[in-house]
């Protein structure tokens, strides 16, 4: 198995297994580490892909995810927080009244 | 001789890597408890850092420890500890869409592996040795500094949210 075909398949199932994490899972923490999860399996890809072609853009992207990630992260925890003052649960089940 | 037990090395490293990381994300779904769920991405995302040094891209695996590990999962981390362990989403870690969502899963592993699988893309002789922070740094300030300074405006906004959130509340 080639390096390449071996570092994709990973982040495939990175990205995949987040995604899957955010579906099933009903715990809100868990749910944003799981989107965390998915932002990794997309660097990974970016670094093959760099590393492969020899293109520094990919390197710019995974810097520019690793900025939006963070800021992701410093917003969504606040907003976590609240609404669980509010409804005392990090069951995803609590807040399903947010549906509209 | 020892040229190519260095490679193979290589090989075997990026192997191991791959597995950790890959049975770090198996456990994130499995695992009940918050904490454990952070452990194992933390240990995830660790062992990218490895695989980014590995292909040559150190400053990356340095930023991925530092922001990721260091920043990010800390503060996940104080969250965490911060908030009620006994909560009834851990009693019952899975939700209703359980069935919905593997056979999404497996759909999608199909496709994706099955659309890269034989295209991906041969390496450029030469180039792919990897690259470092010089080259990365000229790279990022000449030609992609408008992408820069507008991670800079996204920062400053995601401050003023994180304090309008905390804010609205304490009025409310």
């Amino acid at each position: 198995m080639d390096k390449v075909q071996l570092l994709l398949s990973l982040a495939i199932a990175l990205f995949s297994i987040g995604l899957l994490g955010v579906i099933v899972r009903r715990n809100l923490l868990v749910m944003l580490m799981c989107m965390e999860l998915m932002l990794n399996g997309v660097n990974l890809s970016l670094v093959t892909f760099a590393h492969q072609m020899g293109e520094m853009v990919g390197a710019v992207l995974v810097f520019l995810i690793f900025v939006v990630a963070t800021a992701e992260i410093a917003v969504a925890i606040p907003i976590v927080l609240l609404l669980v003052k509010r409804k005392h649960s990090l069951d995803l089940g609590a807040y399903m009244d947010l549906k509209g | 001789m020892i040229e190519s037990a260095l490679g193979r090395l290589d090989d075997v490293l990026l192997l191991i890597f791959a597995a950790g990381a890959l049975v770090g994300a198996l456990l994130m779904i499995v695992l009940r408890e918050p904490m454990r769920v952070a452990t194992a991405l933390i240990s995830t995302m660790v062992f990218l850092g490895g695989i980014y040094g590995l292909l040559g891209v150190h400053f990356i695996a340095a930023f991925q420890v530092l922001i990721y590990v260091g920043a990010v999962m800390v503060f996940m981390v104080y969250v965490i500890m911060m908030l009620d362990p006994r909560d009834p989403a851990i009693q019952q870690p899975f939700s209703k869409m359980l069935v919905p969502g593997v056979v999404g899963f497996v759909l999608l592993i199909f496709v994706l592996v099955g659309a890269t699988w034989k295209q991906a893309p041969a390496p450029l002789p030469g180039v792919a040795e990897g690259f470092g922070l010089q080259q990365f740094a000229v790279a990022f300030l000449r030609q992609y500094w408008l992408q820069f300074e507008l991670t800079s405006v996204l920062l400053v906004a995601a401050i003023v949210a994180a304090v309008a959130v905390v804010k609205l509340h304490r009025r409310g």
